[in-house]
This record gives structure tokens, C-alpha cells and sequence, in this order.
């Protein structure tokens, strides 16, 4: 990578342009009503026009073109390697998926057209939603949210109509395990409810007997990943669903974990009424450096009346998503379907036991699809040096041709490191992950200087955040 | 082993994986799942499909689709798409990648992102820009919230009912379940008071009519209110800016600029603000910083505002962006250019007006506005029976005359040929009074 | 080791308060400045704002954290430092001397219920 330091901008030349659109002339009304032939200024008084100037770039195409490409260069993606950022699924994306979600037939339709000619694209809608079905044990799906978060903050305002619809107003808390991603508790507190924290037992999983005090009548429900945060399946997520359906809530699965699951295990099997799929983790959608995603919300039997009413988007969801996911999950079948999960759990169980030699493991049991070191055994912390942290493990990665994994979440480890290979990782990719990865400990207990350093062949070195946070320079 | 592209284990990576971890089997590594949620029945899922098989697939419920020419908008414009950007946008450095979190590896994305929040700035005029939103319409909603969390002590909002369908149902979704006072009302001034944290109003109506927002900033601002306006961003390249009008906010929907229709997303929600909000904002956002050595860099910003700590005091729950469709937009608008932009403003409008007088001499309509000024979009009222009017047109392969509010909607945007349009007012023509 | 001055009374959620006859002046300990890292930015309540003893009156940032600030005292904000409000780093060069509010107190008897310098030492670390 190649550092690269034009802003568009800054590459702008007055008169130059990098469009080309058809003429003006061809209508013969303004031609008549306006001397100038200035159609916008005919037909709009002055009074509702622009004043001050409109400072776009004026580059030619050709510009455009290499700024972009230019740019390119400095990113990283699943396509240029490996990518084991937890929690977020960085599995490939498969190119058909691509063309079909560029097909003009799906691509020029009005969100607005008649039923009678979308037909096409309502069959994808309904075979998306039966395929989802079929692989969560869940009823239906509405495909409006456009991102996970979106797909918690929809799933939530079905539980609350859902309790709305039998007057039972006082249910406003809603139970989230501490290791619960951060966006939980910002959804329920966008959707009106307050949060109760359930804490986590030593082995990392959900302790029941300090649930059942939090359960009550005013409780709504509960929200869990499973597998959680730190890669571990909630084994008692059937006492759970039981204890919570009996003090009359609802279970929600946030599907940002489901890769593990897919093709084993159904969160409608495990009791849950709502739940989210990210369709750009589980279902291969590419993230597009950080959106447009899709986060349908899928149903059991008790909330299904419900699920029509939260119109959390303008239109019908992110559908040049949906079409990429549905490719997807029709080339997997229903044979594939059910080795992505494991495959995945193999991958990362792989990477666990080869590292914990280097890497604190604090939890050693069998994970699933990723899974946390809380930083080095031996961070190189000496005499006149301080040790290297998981930053800057992380940011050393990034030099040997590896993307980091996610750091410092989740909260309970102080040095966490949380690592997802997915199923799309050859053995030879993980196993030169692992060698680098053991490489970077012997050079923190060598020298942590090499580290702190990190990265040293990236296009930039580590940026004063600090300083950035203090005076924002948003816009140009 | 695997009969997917996608899995690249031999059954001998298999078994040495396995070997390593010390189990067996792979089922071994579910053995932490109670047996009673293992899913051992076959999936209700179609026989895999080969890449021939999954395209020919689309290719037939493609043909189930009616391809038509779009005079309708509503939120979703039929604008032109340079093909440059799809060729950029479909590069996967940017495709593949995800948020920038290690901001060493992930620059491209953090400067179009940049440059994405300087272009909403210059188009509406505001000191400050996120990172994008999922929509227009959920923009609408959040700058509401973020309205409440701007003013203290006040949790009434009022909407103003000229906002487009799909706004109003995404903004009354978004504000049914929080603790917050929902007042709609076709003139929003009516309903200032003292309890008012913010005010939303169009730039453009539902109906197509450019609004004059003249005094409407000095009377919210005067009632310690702030002033939502919601934007076609294509159409500030001639019209009026938020900021022009004394705006706080400028919200809207970034399909507009070169955003194919796609069934209504994905698209791009902007949400802009004057810099005494930049705390509220919600969302991401970029900011210019220095590296270690001194170079010009960027990185995520203002991150702790909110999710990290204050997450039970959340006003919003956004942690991501449509980044790849605000990549789409900046590139539009750099082929674009301040000219370029003009022009699409022009050629629709005067297509939009060349159709609306056609259509008036065809004695099938009435106008619904007299001598209000209007863009791309209008509203007539038919004299003929719209159910037959939409059938004539679908059948000639016209999408337009949209039902709304008792008139039909019409819209034209610089894709749309004179030929096209001389073809539409023809199939009018033939309609029997 | 934070630094923790004697003279000085806590809350459990790392304010400290100086009383000055009625007025209480308020900041974050060392120990709170040190857990936060480089802050960015405070989040203030503006003149004339009641605050009530345990609730929020603003909050602090960091670049990567931000962390409510709770009030160890019910009343009045008499005072806002607003040299903070372009200088956040004082509050890691000097934490007893940034102060962030000071508070005409409707009820004394609650800096009773605060912790002295030797209590609060058991639990800032």
C-alpha cells in the first residue's frame, strides 16, 4: 500500500467537467417563456434560488477515476486478505452475488411500481424470507432494517407492540448480559426501555441464579447472543427461555453471532420469539467498508401480527442486499447450509488451540466461531520498557499483510483480543496467520519497542487521535 | 470434501484441524449444545445451485419484473448513472472492507468518507456532516431525537404533514416508543410553544411544491426550537440551501445523486448540522488528523458520544453508515462538478414542465397548484379515471400517475427523452373523457 | 498511585467537592483522570441548572470512552469553568485544579454522605 495524499478537491481546475448529459434545447416551452432559456430560473422565483456559489470539484473524468483508484489502494478488504475481525464475520464474498444484485431487471425498478410488475422481485422477497425461515426455525421476516443495529432497534418495537397489544404497559425493562454488544442497551434506550444488566458467571455464560431475581412483571424481555460475545454457547438458553416465557417476556437473539449456528442449530429451536440476521455477516453480503448491510427481523408464532407494523425504512430495506444474500443461499443449498457452521467453529477452535501458548486464554473450553486471548503471556514488560498491549499486537499484524482482529471488546477482558476466521479460510491462510501471529510474541518478548512502533509499512503511521478528537476538522 | 466453492477444506485439513484441537468429529465441537437444539433434520432449503444454475435462476424471475420508464418519484428519483461508479464502487478494496477501525489500512475509506461530509456541507450549507445514514427517511427521525437531546427540557417535536408518505411513516415509527410528543400539522407554525424541541419541514412538498420557508426559522428559533429541513440534495445545486433558509438541521436521502432505484435501496441518508450541534450528531464521523510523522491522515472522531459508556442515555442506536453508497454519491458528484449538477436540475425541470403543460392541453387534467413553482416533480388533478389512466401507461410501458392525496404525481428527471414524453401525453390522449 | 488530596471530600463515582461555605466546587479526581485517559471533551451543565445529589449533570469524553459525571451534591450551578471548554486537557494536568462546576447547595447534610480522603483511597485503585 501507498501513501496517497489528494483530497478531490484539491484536484479541481475551474471548467473542467466530468459529466456528459444530453441537451437542453429539445423543449420548446422554455424556449418560448424564457428569454435567458434558463429553465430552473423561468419556472422558480428568485426569492427560493440558490445564492452562494456551490463549491463542487470540477475534475475531468479521467481524475475522478485515478483519485478513486488511488484511494482504493490504501484500504484493506476480505479480497486482499485475511481478515479475522470479531464479531463481524469478514467471510468472501462471492462474485455472482455481485451481478445478480446488479441485474438490470431488479436494478431499474421503482420502490413505488405496481405489484403486477414486480412480481420478480417479490418472489426473491418471499423466497429470501422462507429460505431465513427455514435456516433460524423463526415465521417470518421483515427485510426494512437496513443494518444490525436497525434489525435490534425493529426487533425491540415488536416486543413492545407486542406487549402494547395485551395493555400490559408496565413491562419497560429489558435484560442484557454484560457481555452483550454495545449496541443492545443503545437500542432498548432509543425504543423507550430501560436496561437491567445480568451478569456473566465465571465460565463466561449467563448465571441463571442471578437472572431469576430480575425477572418479573415488568419485564419485557430479554436480548442475548448466543453464541455470546466471547464465542460460548449459552448451554442454559433452554432454562433461560423457560424462565423468561414464565414471567411473561419475549427472548431476543441478536444474530450477530448466527455463523456458528448456521446449518446446526435454529434460534426459534432454542426458544427465542425475535431475532435479527446480519445479512452482510452470515449471508456472505459484502460490509462495503462499513454499509449498506441488511438486518431482517424474523418472528415466532406469538409475535408474528406485529411484524408489519414498525416502518423503521422509507421503502422495502436494503433490497440490492437481499439479492446478494439470496444468491448466496442459493448456492449453498440445502446440502452446503450445513457445513458453514461448523467449518467455521473448526477454524477458529484451530487458531485458539495453536496460539494459547503465546496468548492469555482466559476461557479454554471449546469455542465457537471466535473467541478472546486477553493479550501476550509475555508482553516483553521489563526494566525501562513497557510491555506490549493488544493495540499493539494488532497494529503490528497489519504490517506482516493481516487484518487485526477486533480489540478491546469484549469489556470483561482488559487486553481483549477476540479473533473470527470463518468458514472461507483455507488451512494454509490460517496457519500463516498463526505463525505470524507467533512471531509478533517472540518479538514482543524480545523487544516490545518493535511493537509499540507497529505499523511500519503502512501507508501512515499511528494518527494523534487525541489531538484530532479535541479540534475536529470534519469537512474541507 | 466440501461441495462448495466457498469452503476450501480437503478432508485431510479436516482431520489434521481436528487433530490439533483434540476432537474427533465435528459435531465434537457442538459438544457444548444441548442435543435437543442440534438441528439434525434436512433443511427446508432448495438442492445447492451451481453459479450457471443461480443466474439463470435471476434471469427468469428477472422476466417476471416489468421494465418500465419511471415518471414517478416520491423519494426514489430516476436520475442518470455515470458509469463510472459503479466501476469505482465495485472495486473491492472498497466492496470487501469494513468500518475503518484500523485507520493505518483503511484510509480510502476514511477520505471518500471525508469528502462525502464535505460535499453535504457545501450542498446544504451546514458546518458539519456525519458519515451517512441508512435513509432519508430515518435521518428525518434521528435529527428529530437528536432535537430533544439538543434542547433540554423539551420532548415535544412537530412534523410537518407536506413531508413526503414514507418519511412521515418512518418518523412516526421512530418516535411511537420513546418518551417523546409527536404534534403533525400541515402549517407548523400553528403548533410552536414553549415545550417544542424541534421542527421539521420540506424543502420540497409532497406535491412537488418548492416551499417559500421565509420567517419560518425566526418564528422556531424565536421559540427556542431548532429547524429540521428535509432536502433533495440534487435539487440544492439551484435551490435555496437549508442553511440559506436558517436551518439547524438539513436531513434527506442522497439517491437523488446517481443512486440507481434498485426497489428502493440500498440508498444513503444524510445528517447535517450547524457546529453548536456537533456533540448531538449521531452517527459516525471523520475527521483530518496527523499521523506519528507528521502526515495528513483520517480517522473515526468523536466516537465516545455515544454507545461506548452513555449507552443507556443513547439518543441513537446508529453504529455504522451506508458507507459504499456515500462513496457512490461523492463520486457522482465529483464527475458531476457544480455545472454538471445544474444541469440535471435543469433538464428535469424543464422536461418536468414541458410534460405538465403537455398534459394540461390533452383536457384529461386540471391543474391541482396554479402558479406554485415546482422542480422534476408535480401533482395534477385527473379528469379521467386514474385507475384507467395508470393501466394505459403500464400498458405502454410508463410508470406514472401515482395516486396521492386525490391528484396523481408525475416526475422527470434528465433520463427521460422528449420522445419519451411525446409518447406518454399520446397514450393520455386516447383515454375517452 | 493517584494522587488524593486530604482536604478534599469524594463520591464513590470519583468526584471530589471543596466546600466553600455554601457553595460546593466540583471535579474529577486523579484516579478518574487516569482511567479516562486524554480527555476531549466536557460536557457541562450551563448556569442556573439545578443538579440533584447522585444524578448526571454531564459528562466527560475521552477518545475512546465517554463517562457520566455525577453530582455528590443537590442544587443550584452558580458557576461553569469555561476555560474547559477549549482546554479539556487541564483536567489531566491538574484534576484538583480544573475545577467543572460549583453548586450553591440546598442541603448541606448531605456532604455527609461523602467519602474522606482515607475512604476513598480504598477504593480508588
Amino acid at each position: 500500500m501507498r501513501y496517497y495524499d489528494k483530497l478531490i478537491f484539491e484536484l479541481s481546475h475551474p471548467g473542467r467537467t466530468g459529466y456528459s448529459l444530453p441537451s437542453v434545447q429539445q423543449y420548446p416551452f422554455f424556449a418560448e417563456k424564457c428569454s435567458s432559456g434558463v429553465a430552473v430560473d423561468a419556472a422558480v422565483p428568485a426569492n427560493l434560488l440558490r445564492k452562494s456559489k456551490l463549491e463542487l470539484p470540477e475534475v475531468s473524468e479521467v481524475d475522478v477515476v485515478r483519485h478513486y483508484t488511488n484511494l482504493s489502494q490504501m484500504n484493506f478488504g476480505v479480497d486482499t486478505g485475511f481478515y479475522p475481525l470479531g464479531s463481524c464475520t469478514m467471510k468472501y464474498n462471492p462474485k455472482i452475488n455481485e451481478e445478480i444484485a446488479n441485474h438490470p431487471a431488479f436494478a431499474g425498478l421503482h420502490p413505488l411500481q405496481p405489484a403486477e410488475t414486480v412480481k420478480g422481485a417479490q418472489a426473491v422477497i418471499d423466497g429470501l424470507d422462507a429460505a431465513l425461515a427455514a435456516i433460524t426455525g423463526m415465521k417470518h421476516f421483515t427485510f426494512l432494517p437496513c443494518a444490525g443495529a436497525h434489525g435490534e432497534l425493529t426487533g425491540l418495537m415488536l416486543m413492545r407492540e407486542y406487549h402494547m397489544a395485551r395493555n400490559d404497559s408496565a413491562r419497560v425493562k429489558v435484560i442484557v448480559p454484560d457481555s452483550a454488544h454495545g449496541t443492545n442497551p443503545a437500542s432498548a434506550a432509543v425504543c423507550g426501555l430501560q436496561i437491567v444488566e445480568v451478569k456473566s458467571g465465571a465460565d463466561g455464560l449467563v448465571d441463571v441464579e442471578a437472572l431469576k431475581p430480575l425477572l418479573g412483571p415488568d419485564v419485557a424481555g430479554i436480548m442475548m447472543t448466543n453464541p455470546n460475545t466471547l464465542g460460548l454457547f449459552e448451554r442454559q438458553i433452554g432454562e433461560i427461555a423457560r424462565l423468561v416465557h414464565e414471567c411473561g417476556g419475549l427472548l431476543y437473539y441478536d444474530g450477530a453471532n448466527m455463523n456458528p449456528l448456521l446449518g446446526k442449530v435454529r434460534p426459534g429451536d432454542m426458544g427465542f420469539d425475535i431475532m435479527h440476521l446480519n445479512l452482510h455477516k452470515t449471508f456472505s453480503t459484502p460490509h462495503g467498508g462499513g454499509g449498506p448491510g441488511s438486518g431482517p427481523v424474523g418472528v415466532g408464532e406469538r409475535v408474528l401480527p406485529y411484524l408489519r407494523i414498525p416502518q423503521t425504512s422509507g421503502f422495502h430495506g436494503n433490497f440490492g442486499v437481499m439479492l446478494r444474500a439470496y444468491a448466496y443461499i442459493l448456492m449453498l443449498g440445502k446440502q452446503n447450509v450445513k457445513m458453514a457452521g461448523p467449518l467455521a467453529t473448526l477454524s477458529a477452535n484451530y487458531i485458539k488451540e495453536s496460539l494459547k501458548d503465546c496468548y492469555k486464554l482466559p476461557i479454554p473450553t471449546v469455542c465457537k466461531h471466535e473467541f478472546v486471548f486477553d493479550g501476550l503471556i509475555n508482553d516483553g514488560a521489563r526494566e525501562g520498557k513497557t510491555g506490549a498491549t493488544t493495540l499493539d499486537v494488532a497494529k503490528r499484524l497489519l504490517d506482516y499483510g493481516f487484518h487485526a482482529p477486533t480489540i478491546y471488546f469484549p469489556l470483561l477482558f482488559h487486553q481483549a483480543l477476540m479473533i473470527e476466521p470463518t468458514e472461507t479460510e483455507s488451512l494454509e491462510t490460517l496457519d500463516e496467520f498463526i505463525a505470524v501471529m507467533k512471531k509478533i510474541a517472540a518479538e514482543a518478548a524480545e523487544d516490545p519497542d518493535i511493537l509499540h512502533g507497529a505499523p511500519h509499512n503502512a501507508p501512515i503511521g499511528r494518527p494523534d487521535e487525541t489531538a484530532a478528537a479535541r479540534n475536529p476538522i470534519l469537512k474541507a | 470434501m466440501a461441495g462448495s466453492a466457498y469452503f476450501p477444506h480437503t478432508g485431510d485439513d479436516i482431520r489434521k484441524m481436528l487433530e490439533r484441537i483434540g476432537v474427533r468429529s465435528l459435531d465434537d465441537l457442538y459438544s457444548d449444545v444441548p442435543a435437543d437444539f442440534i438441528y439434525n433434520k434436512e433443511y427446508e432449503l432448495p438442492d445447492a445451485l451451481s453459479e450457471q444454475e443461480v443466474r439463470n435462476f435471476f434471469d427468469e424471475l428477472g422476466k417476471k419484473n416489468t421494465s418500465l420508464k419511471v415518471f414517478v418519484g416520491q423519494g426514489a428519483y430516476d436520475h442518470y448513472v455515470p458509469s463510472v461508479i459503479p466501476y469505482i464502487t465495485s472495486r473491492s478494496e472498497f466492496l470487501t472492507a469494513y468500518t475503518p477501525y484500523q485507520c493505518e489500512i483503511s484510509q480510502g475509506t476514511l477520505r471518500y468518507i471525508f469528502e462525502w461530509q464535505s460535499m453535504v456541507c457545501r450542498l446544504t450549507g451546514m458546518d458539519v456532516s456525519n458519515a451517512s445514514m441508512y435513509d432519508g427517511p430515518s435521518a428525518a427521525a434521528e435529527a428529530l431525537r437528536m432535537a430533544v437531546a439538543c434542547t433540554r427540557k423539551r420532548n415535544k417535536v412537530v412534523v410537518s404533514t407536506k413531508l413526503m408518505q414514507n418519511v412521515l411513516d418512518v418518523v412516526k415509527t421512530y418516535l411511537k416508543y420513546p418518551d417523546i410528543e409527536v404534534v403533525y400539522a400541515w402549517d407548523v407554525l400553528e403548533e410552536l410553544g414553549p415545550d417544542v424541541a424541534g421542527v421539521i419541514v420540506p424543502s420540497i412538498c409532497r406535491h412537488g411544491v418548492i416551499q417559500d420557508l421565509g420567517g419560518i426559522a425566526d418564528a422556531v428559533h424565536a421559540a427556542g426550537a431548532l429547524l429540521i429541513e428535509y432536502c433533495d440534495p440534487s435539487a440544492l445545486a439551484v435551490l435555496k440551501t437549508p442553511a440559506e433558509w436558517g436551518a439547524d438541521i438539513a436531513v434527506g436521502d442522497g439517491q437523488s445523486l446517481g443512486i440507481p432505484l434498485c426497489y428502493g435501496g440500498p440508498y444513503v441518508g444524510f445528517l447535517a448540522c450547524k457546529s453548536e450541534y456537533m456533540r448531538k450528531l449521531p452517527g459516525r464521523i471523520v475527521g483530518q488528523a496527523t499521523d506519528k510523522d507528521g502526515k495528513r491522515c483520517f480517522v473515526l472522531t468523536l466516537q465516545a458520544r455515544e454507545q461506548h459508556i452513555r449507552r443507556e442515555k443513547a439518543t441513537s442506536n446508529i453504529c455504522s453508515n451506508q458507507s459504499l453508497m456515500a462513496l457512490w454519491v461523492t463520486v457522482y458528484l465529483s464527475l458531476m462538478g457544480p455545472e454538471g449538477l445544474r444541469k440535471v436540475n435543469e433538464l428535469s425541470c424543464a422536461g418536468a414542465h414541458y410534460l405538465y403543460e403537455e398534459l394540461l392541453k390533452t383536457g384529461r387534467f386540471e391543474e391541482a397548484f396554479p402558479g406554485r413553482p415546482f422542480l422534476k416533480e408535480f401533482c395534477l388533478k385527473p379528469l379521467v379515471p386514474v385507475a384507467v389512466l395508470q393501466q394505459k401507461l403500464l400498458d405502454a410501458g410508463f410508470f406514472g400517475a401515482l395516486e396521492l392525496d386525490g391528484y396523481v404525481t408525475f416526475c422527470v428527471t434528465e433520463k427521460r427523452t422528449k420522445e419519451e414524453i411525446d409518447a406518454l401525453v399520446a397514450v393520455v390522449k386516447e383515454i375517452a373523457l | 498511585m493517584s494522587k488524593i488530596l486530604d482536604e478534599l471530600l469524594y463520591s464513590e463515582s470519583h468526584e471530589w467537592v471543596k466546600v466553600d461555605g455554601n457553595i460546593a466546587i466540583i471535579g474529577v479526581s486523579d484516579f478518574a483522570q487516569e482511567e479516562m485517559g486524554d480527555i476531549t471533551y466536557v460536557d457541562a451543565p450551563a448556569e442556573g441548572d439545578t443538579v440533584a445529589k447522585g444524578e448526571d449533570f454531564g459528562a466527560l469524553e475521552s477518545v475512546k470512552a465517554s463517562s457520566e459525571l455525577y453530582s455528590p451534591v443537590s442544587g443550584n450551578v452558580v458557576a461553569v469553568n469555561e476555560e474547559l471548554e477549549d482546554k479539556p486537557e487541564l483536567i489531566n494536568e491538574d484534576p484538583y485544579g480544573a475545577w467543572i462546576i460549583k453548586v450553591e447547595m440546598s442541603d448541606k447534610s448531605e456532604l455527609d454522605t461523602l467519602l474522606s480522603a482515607a475512604a476513598y483511597a480504598e477504593i480508588a485503585q
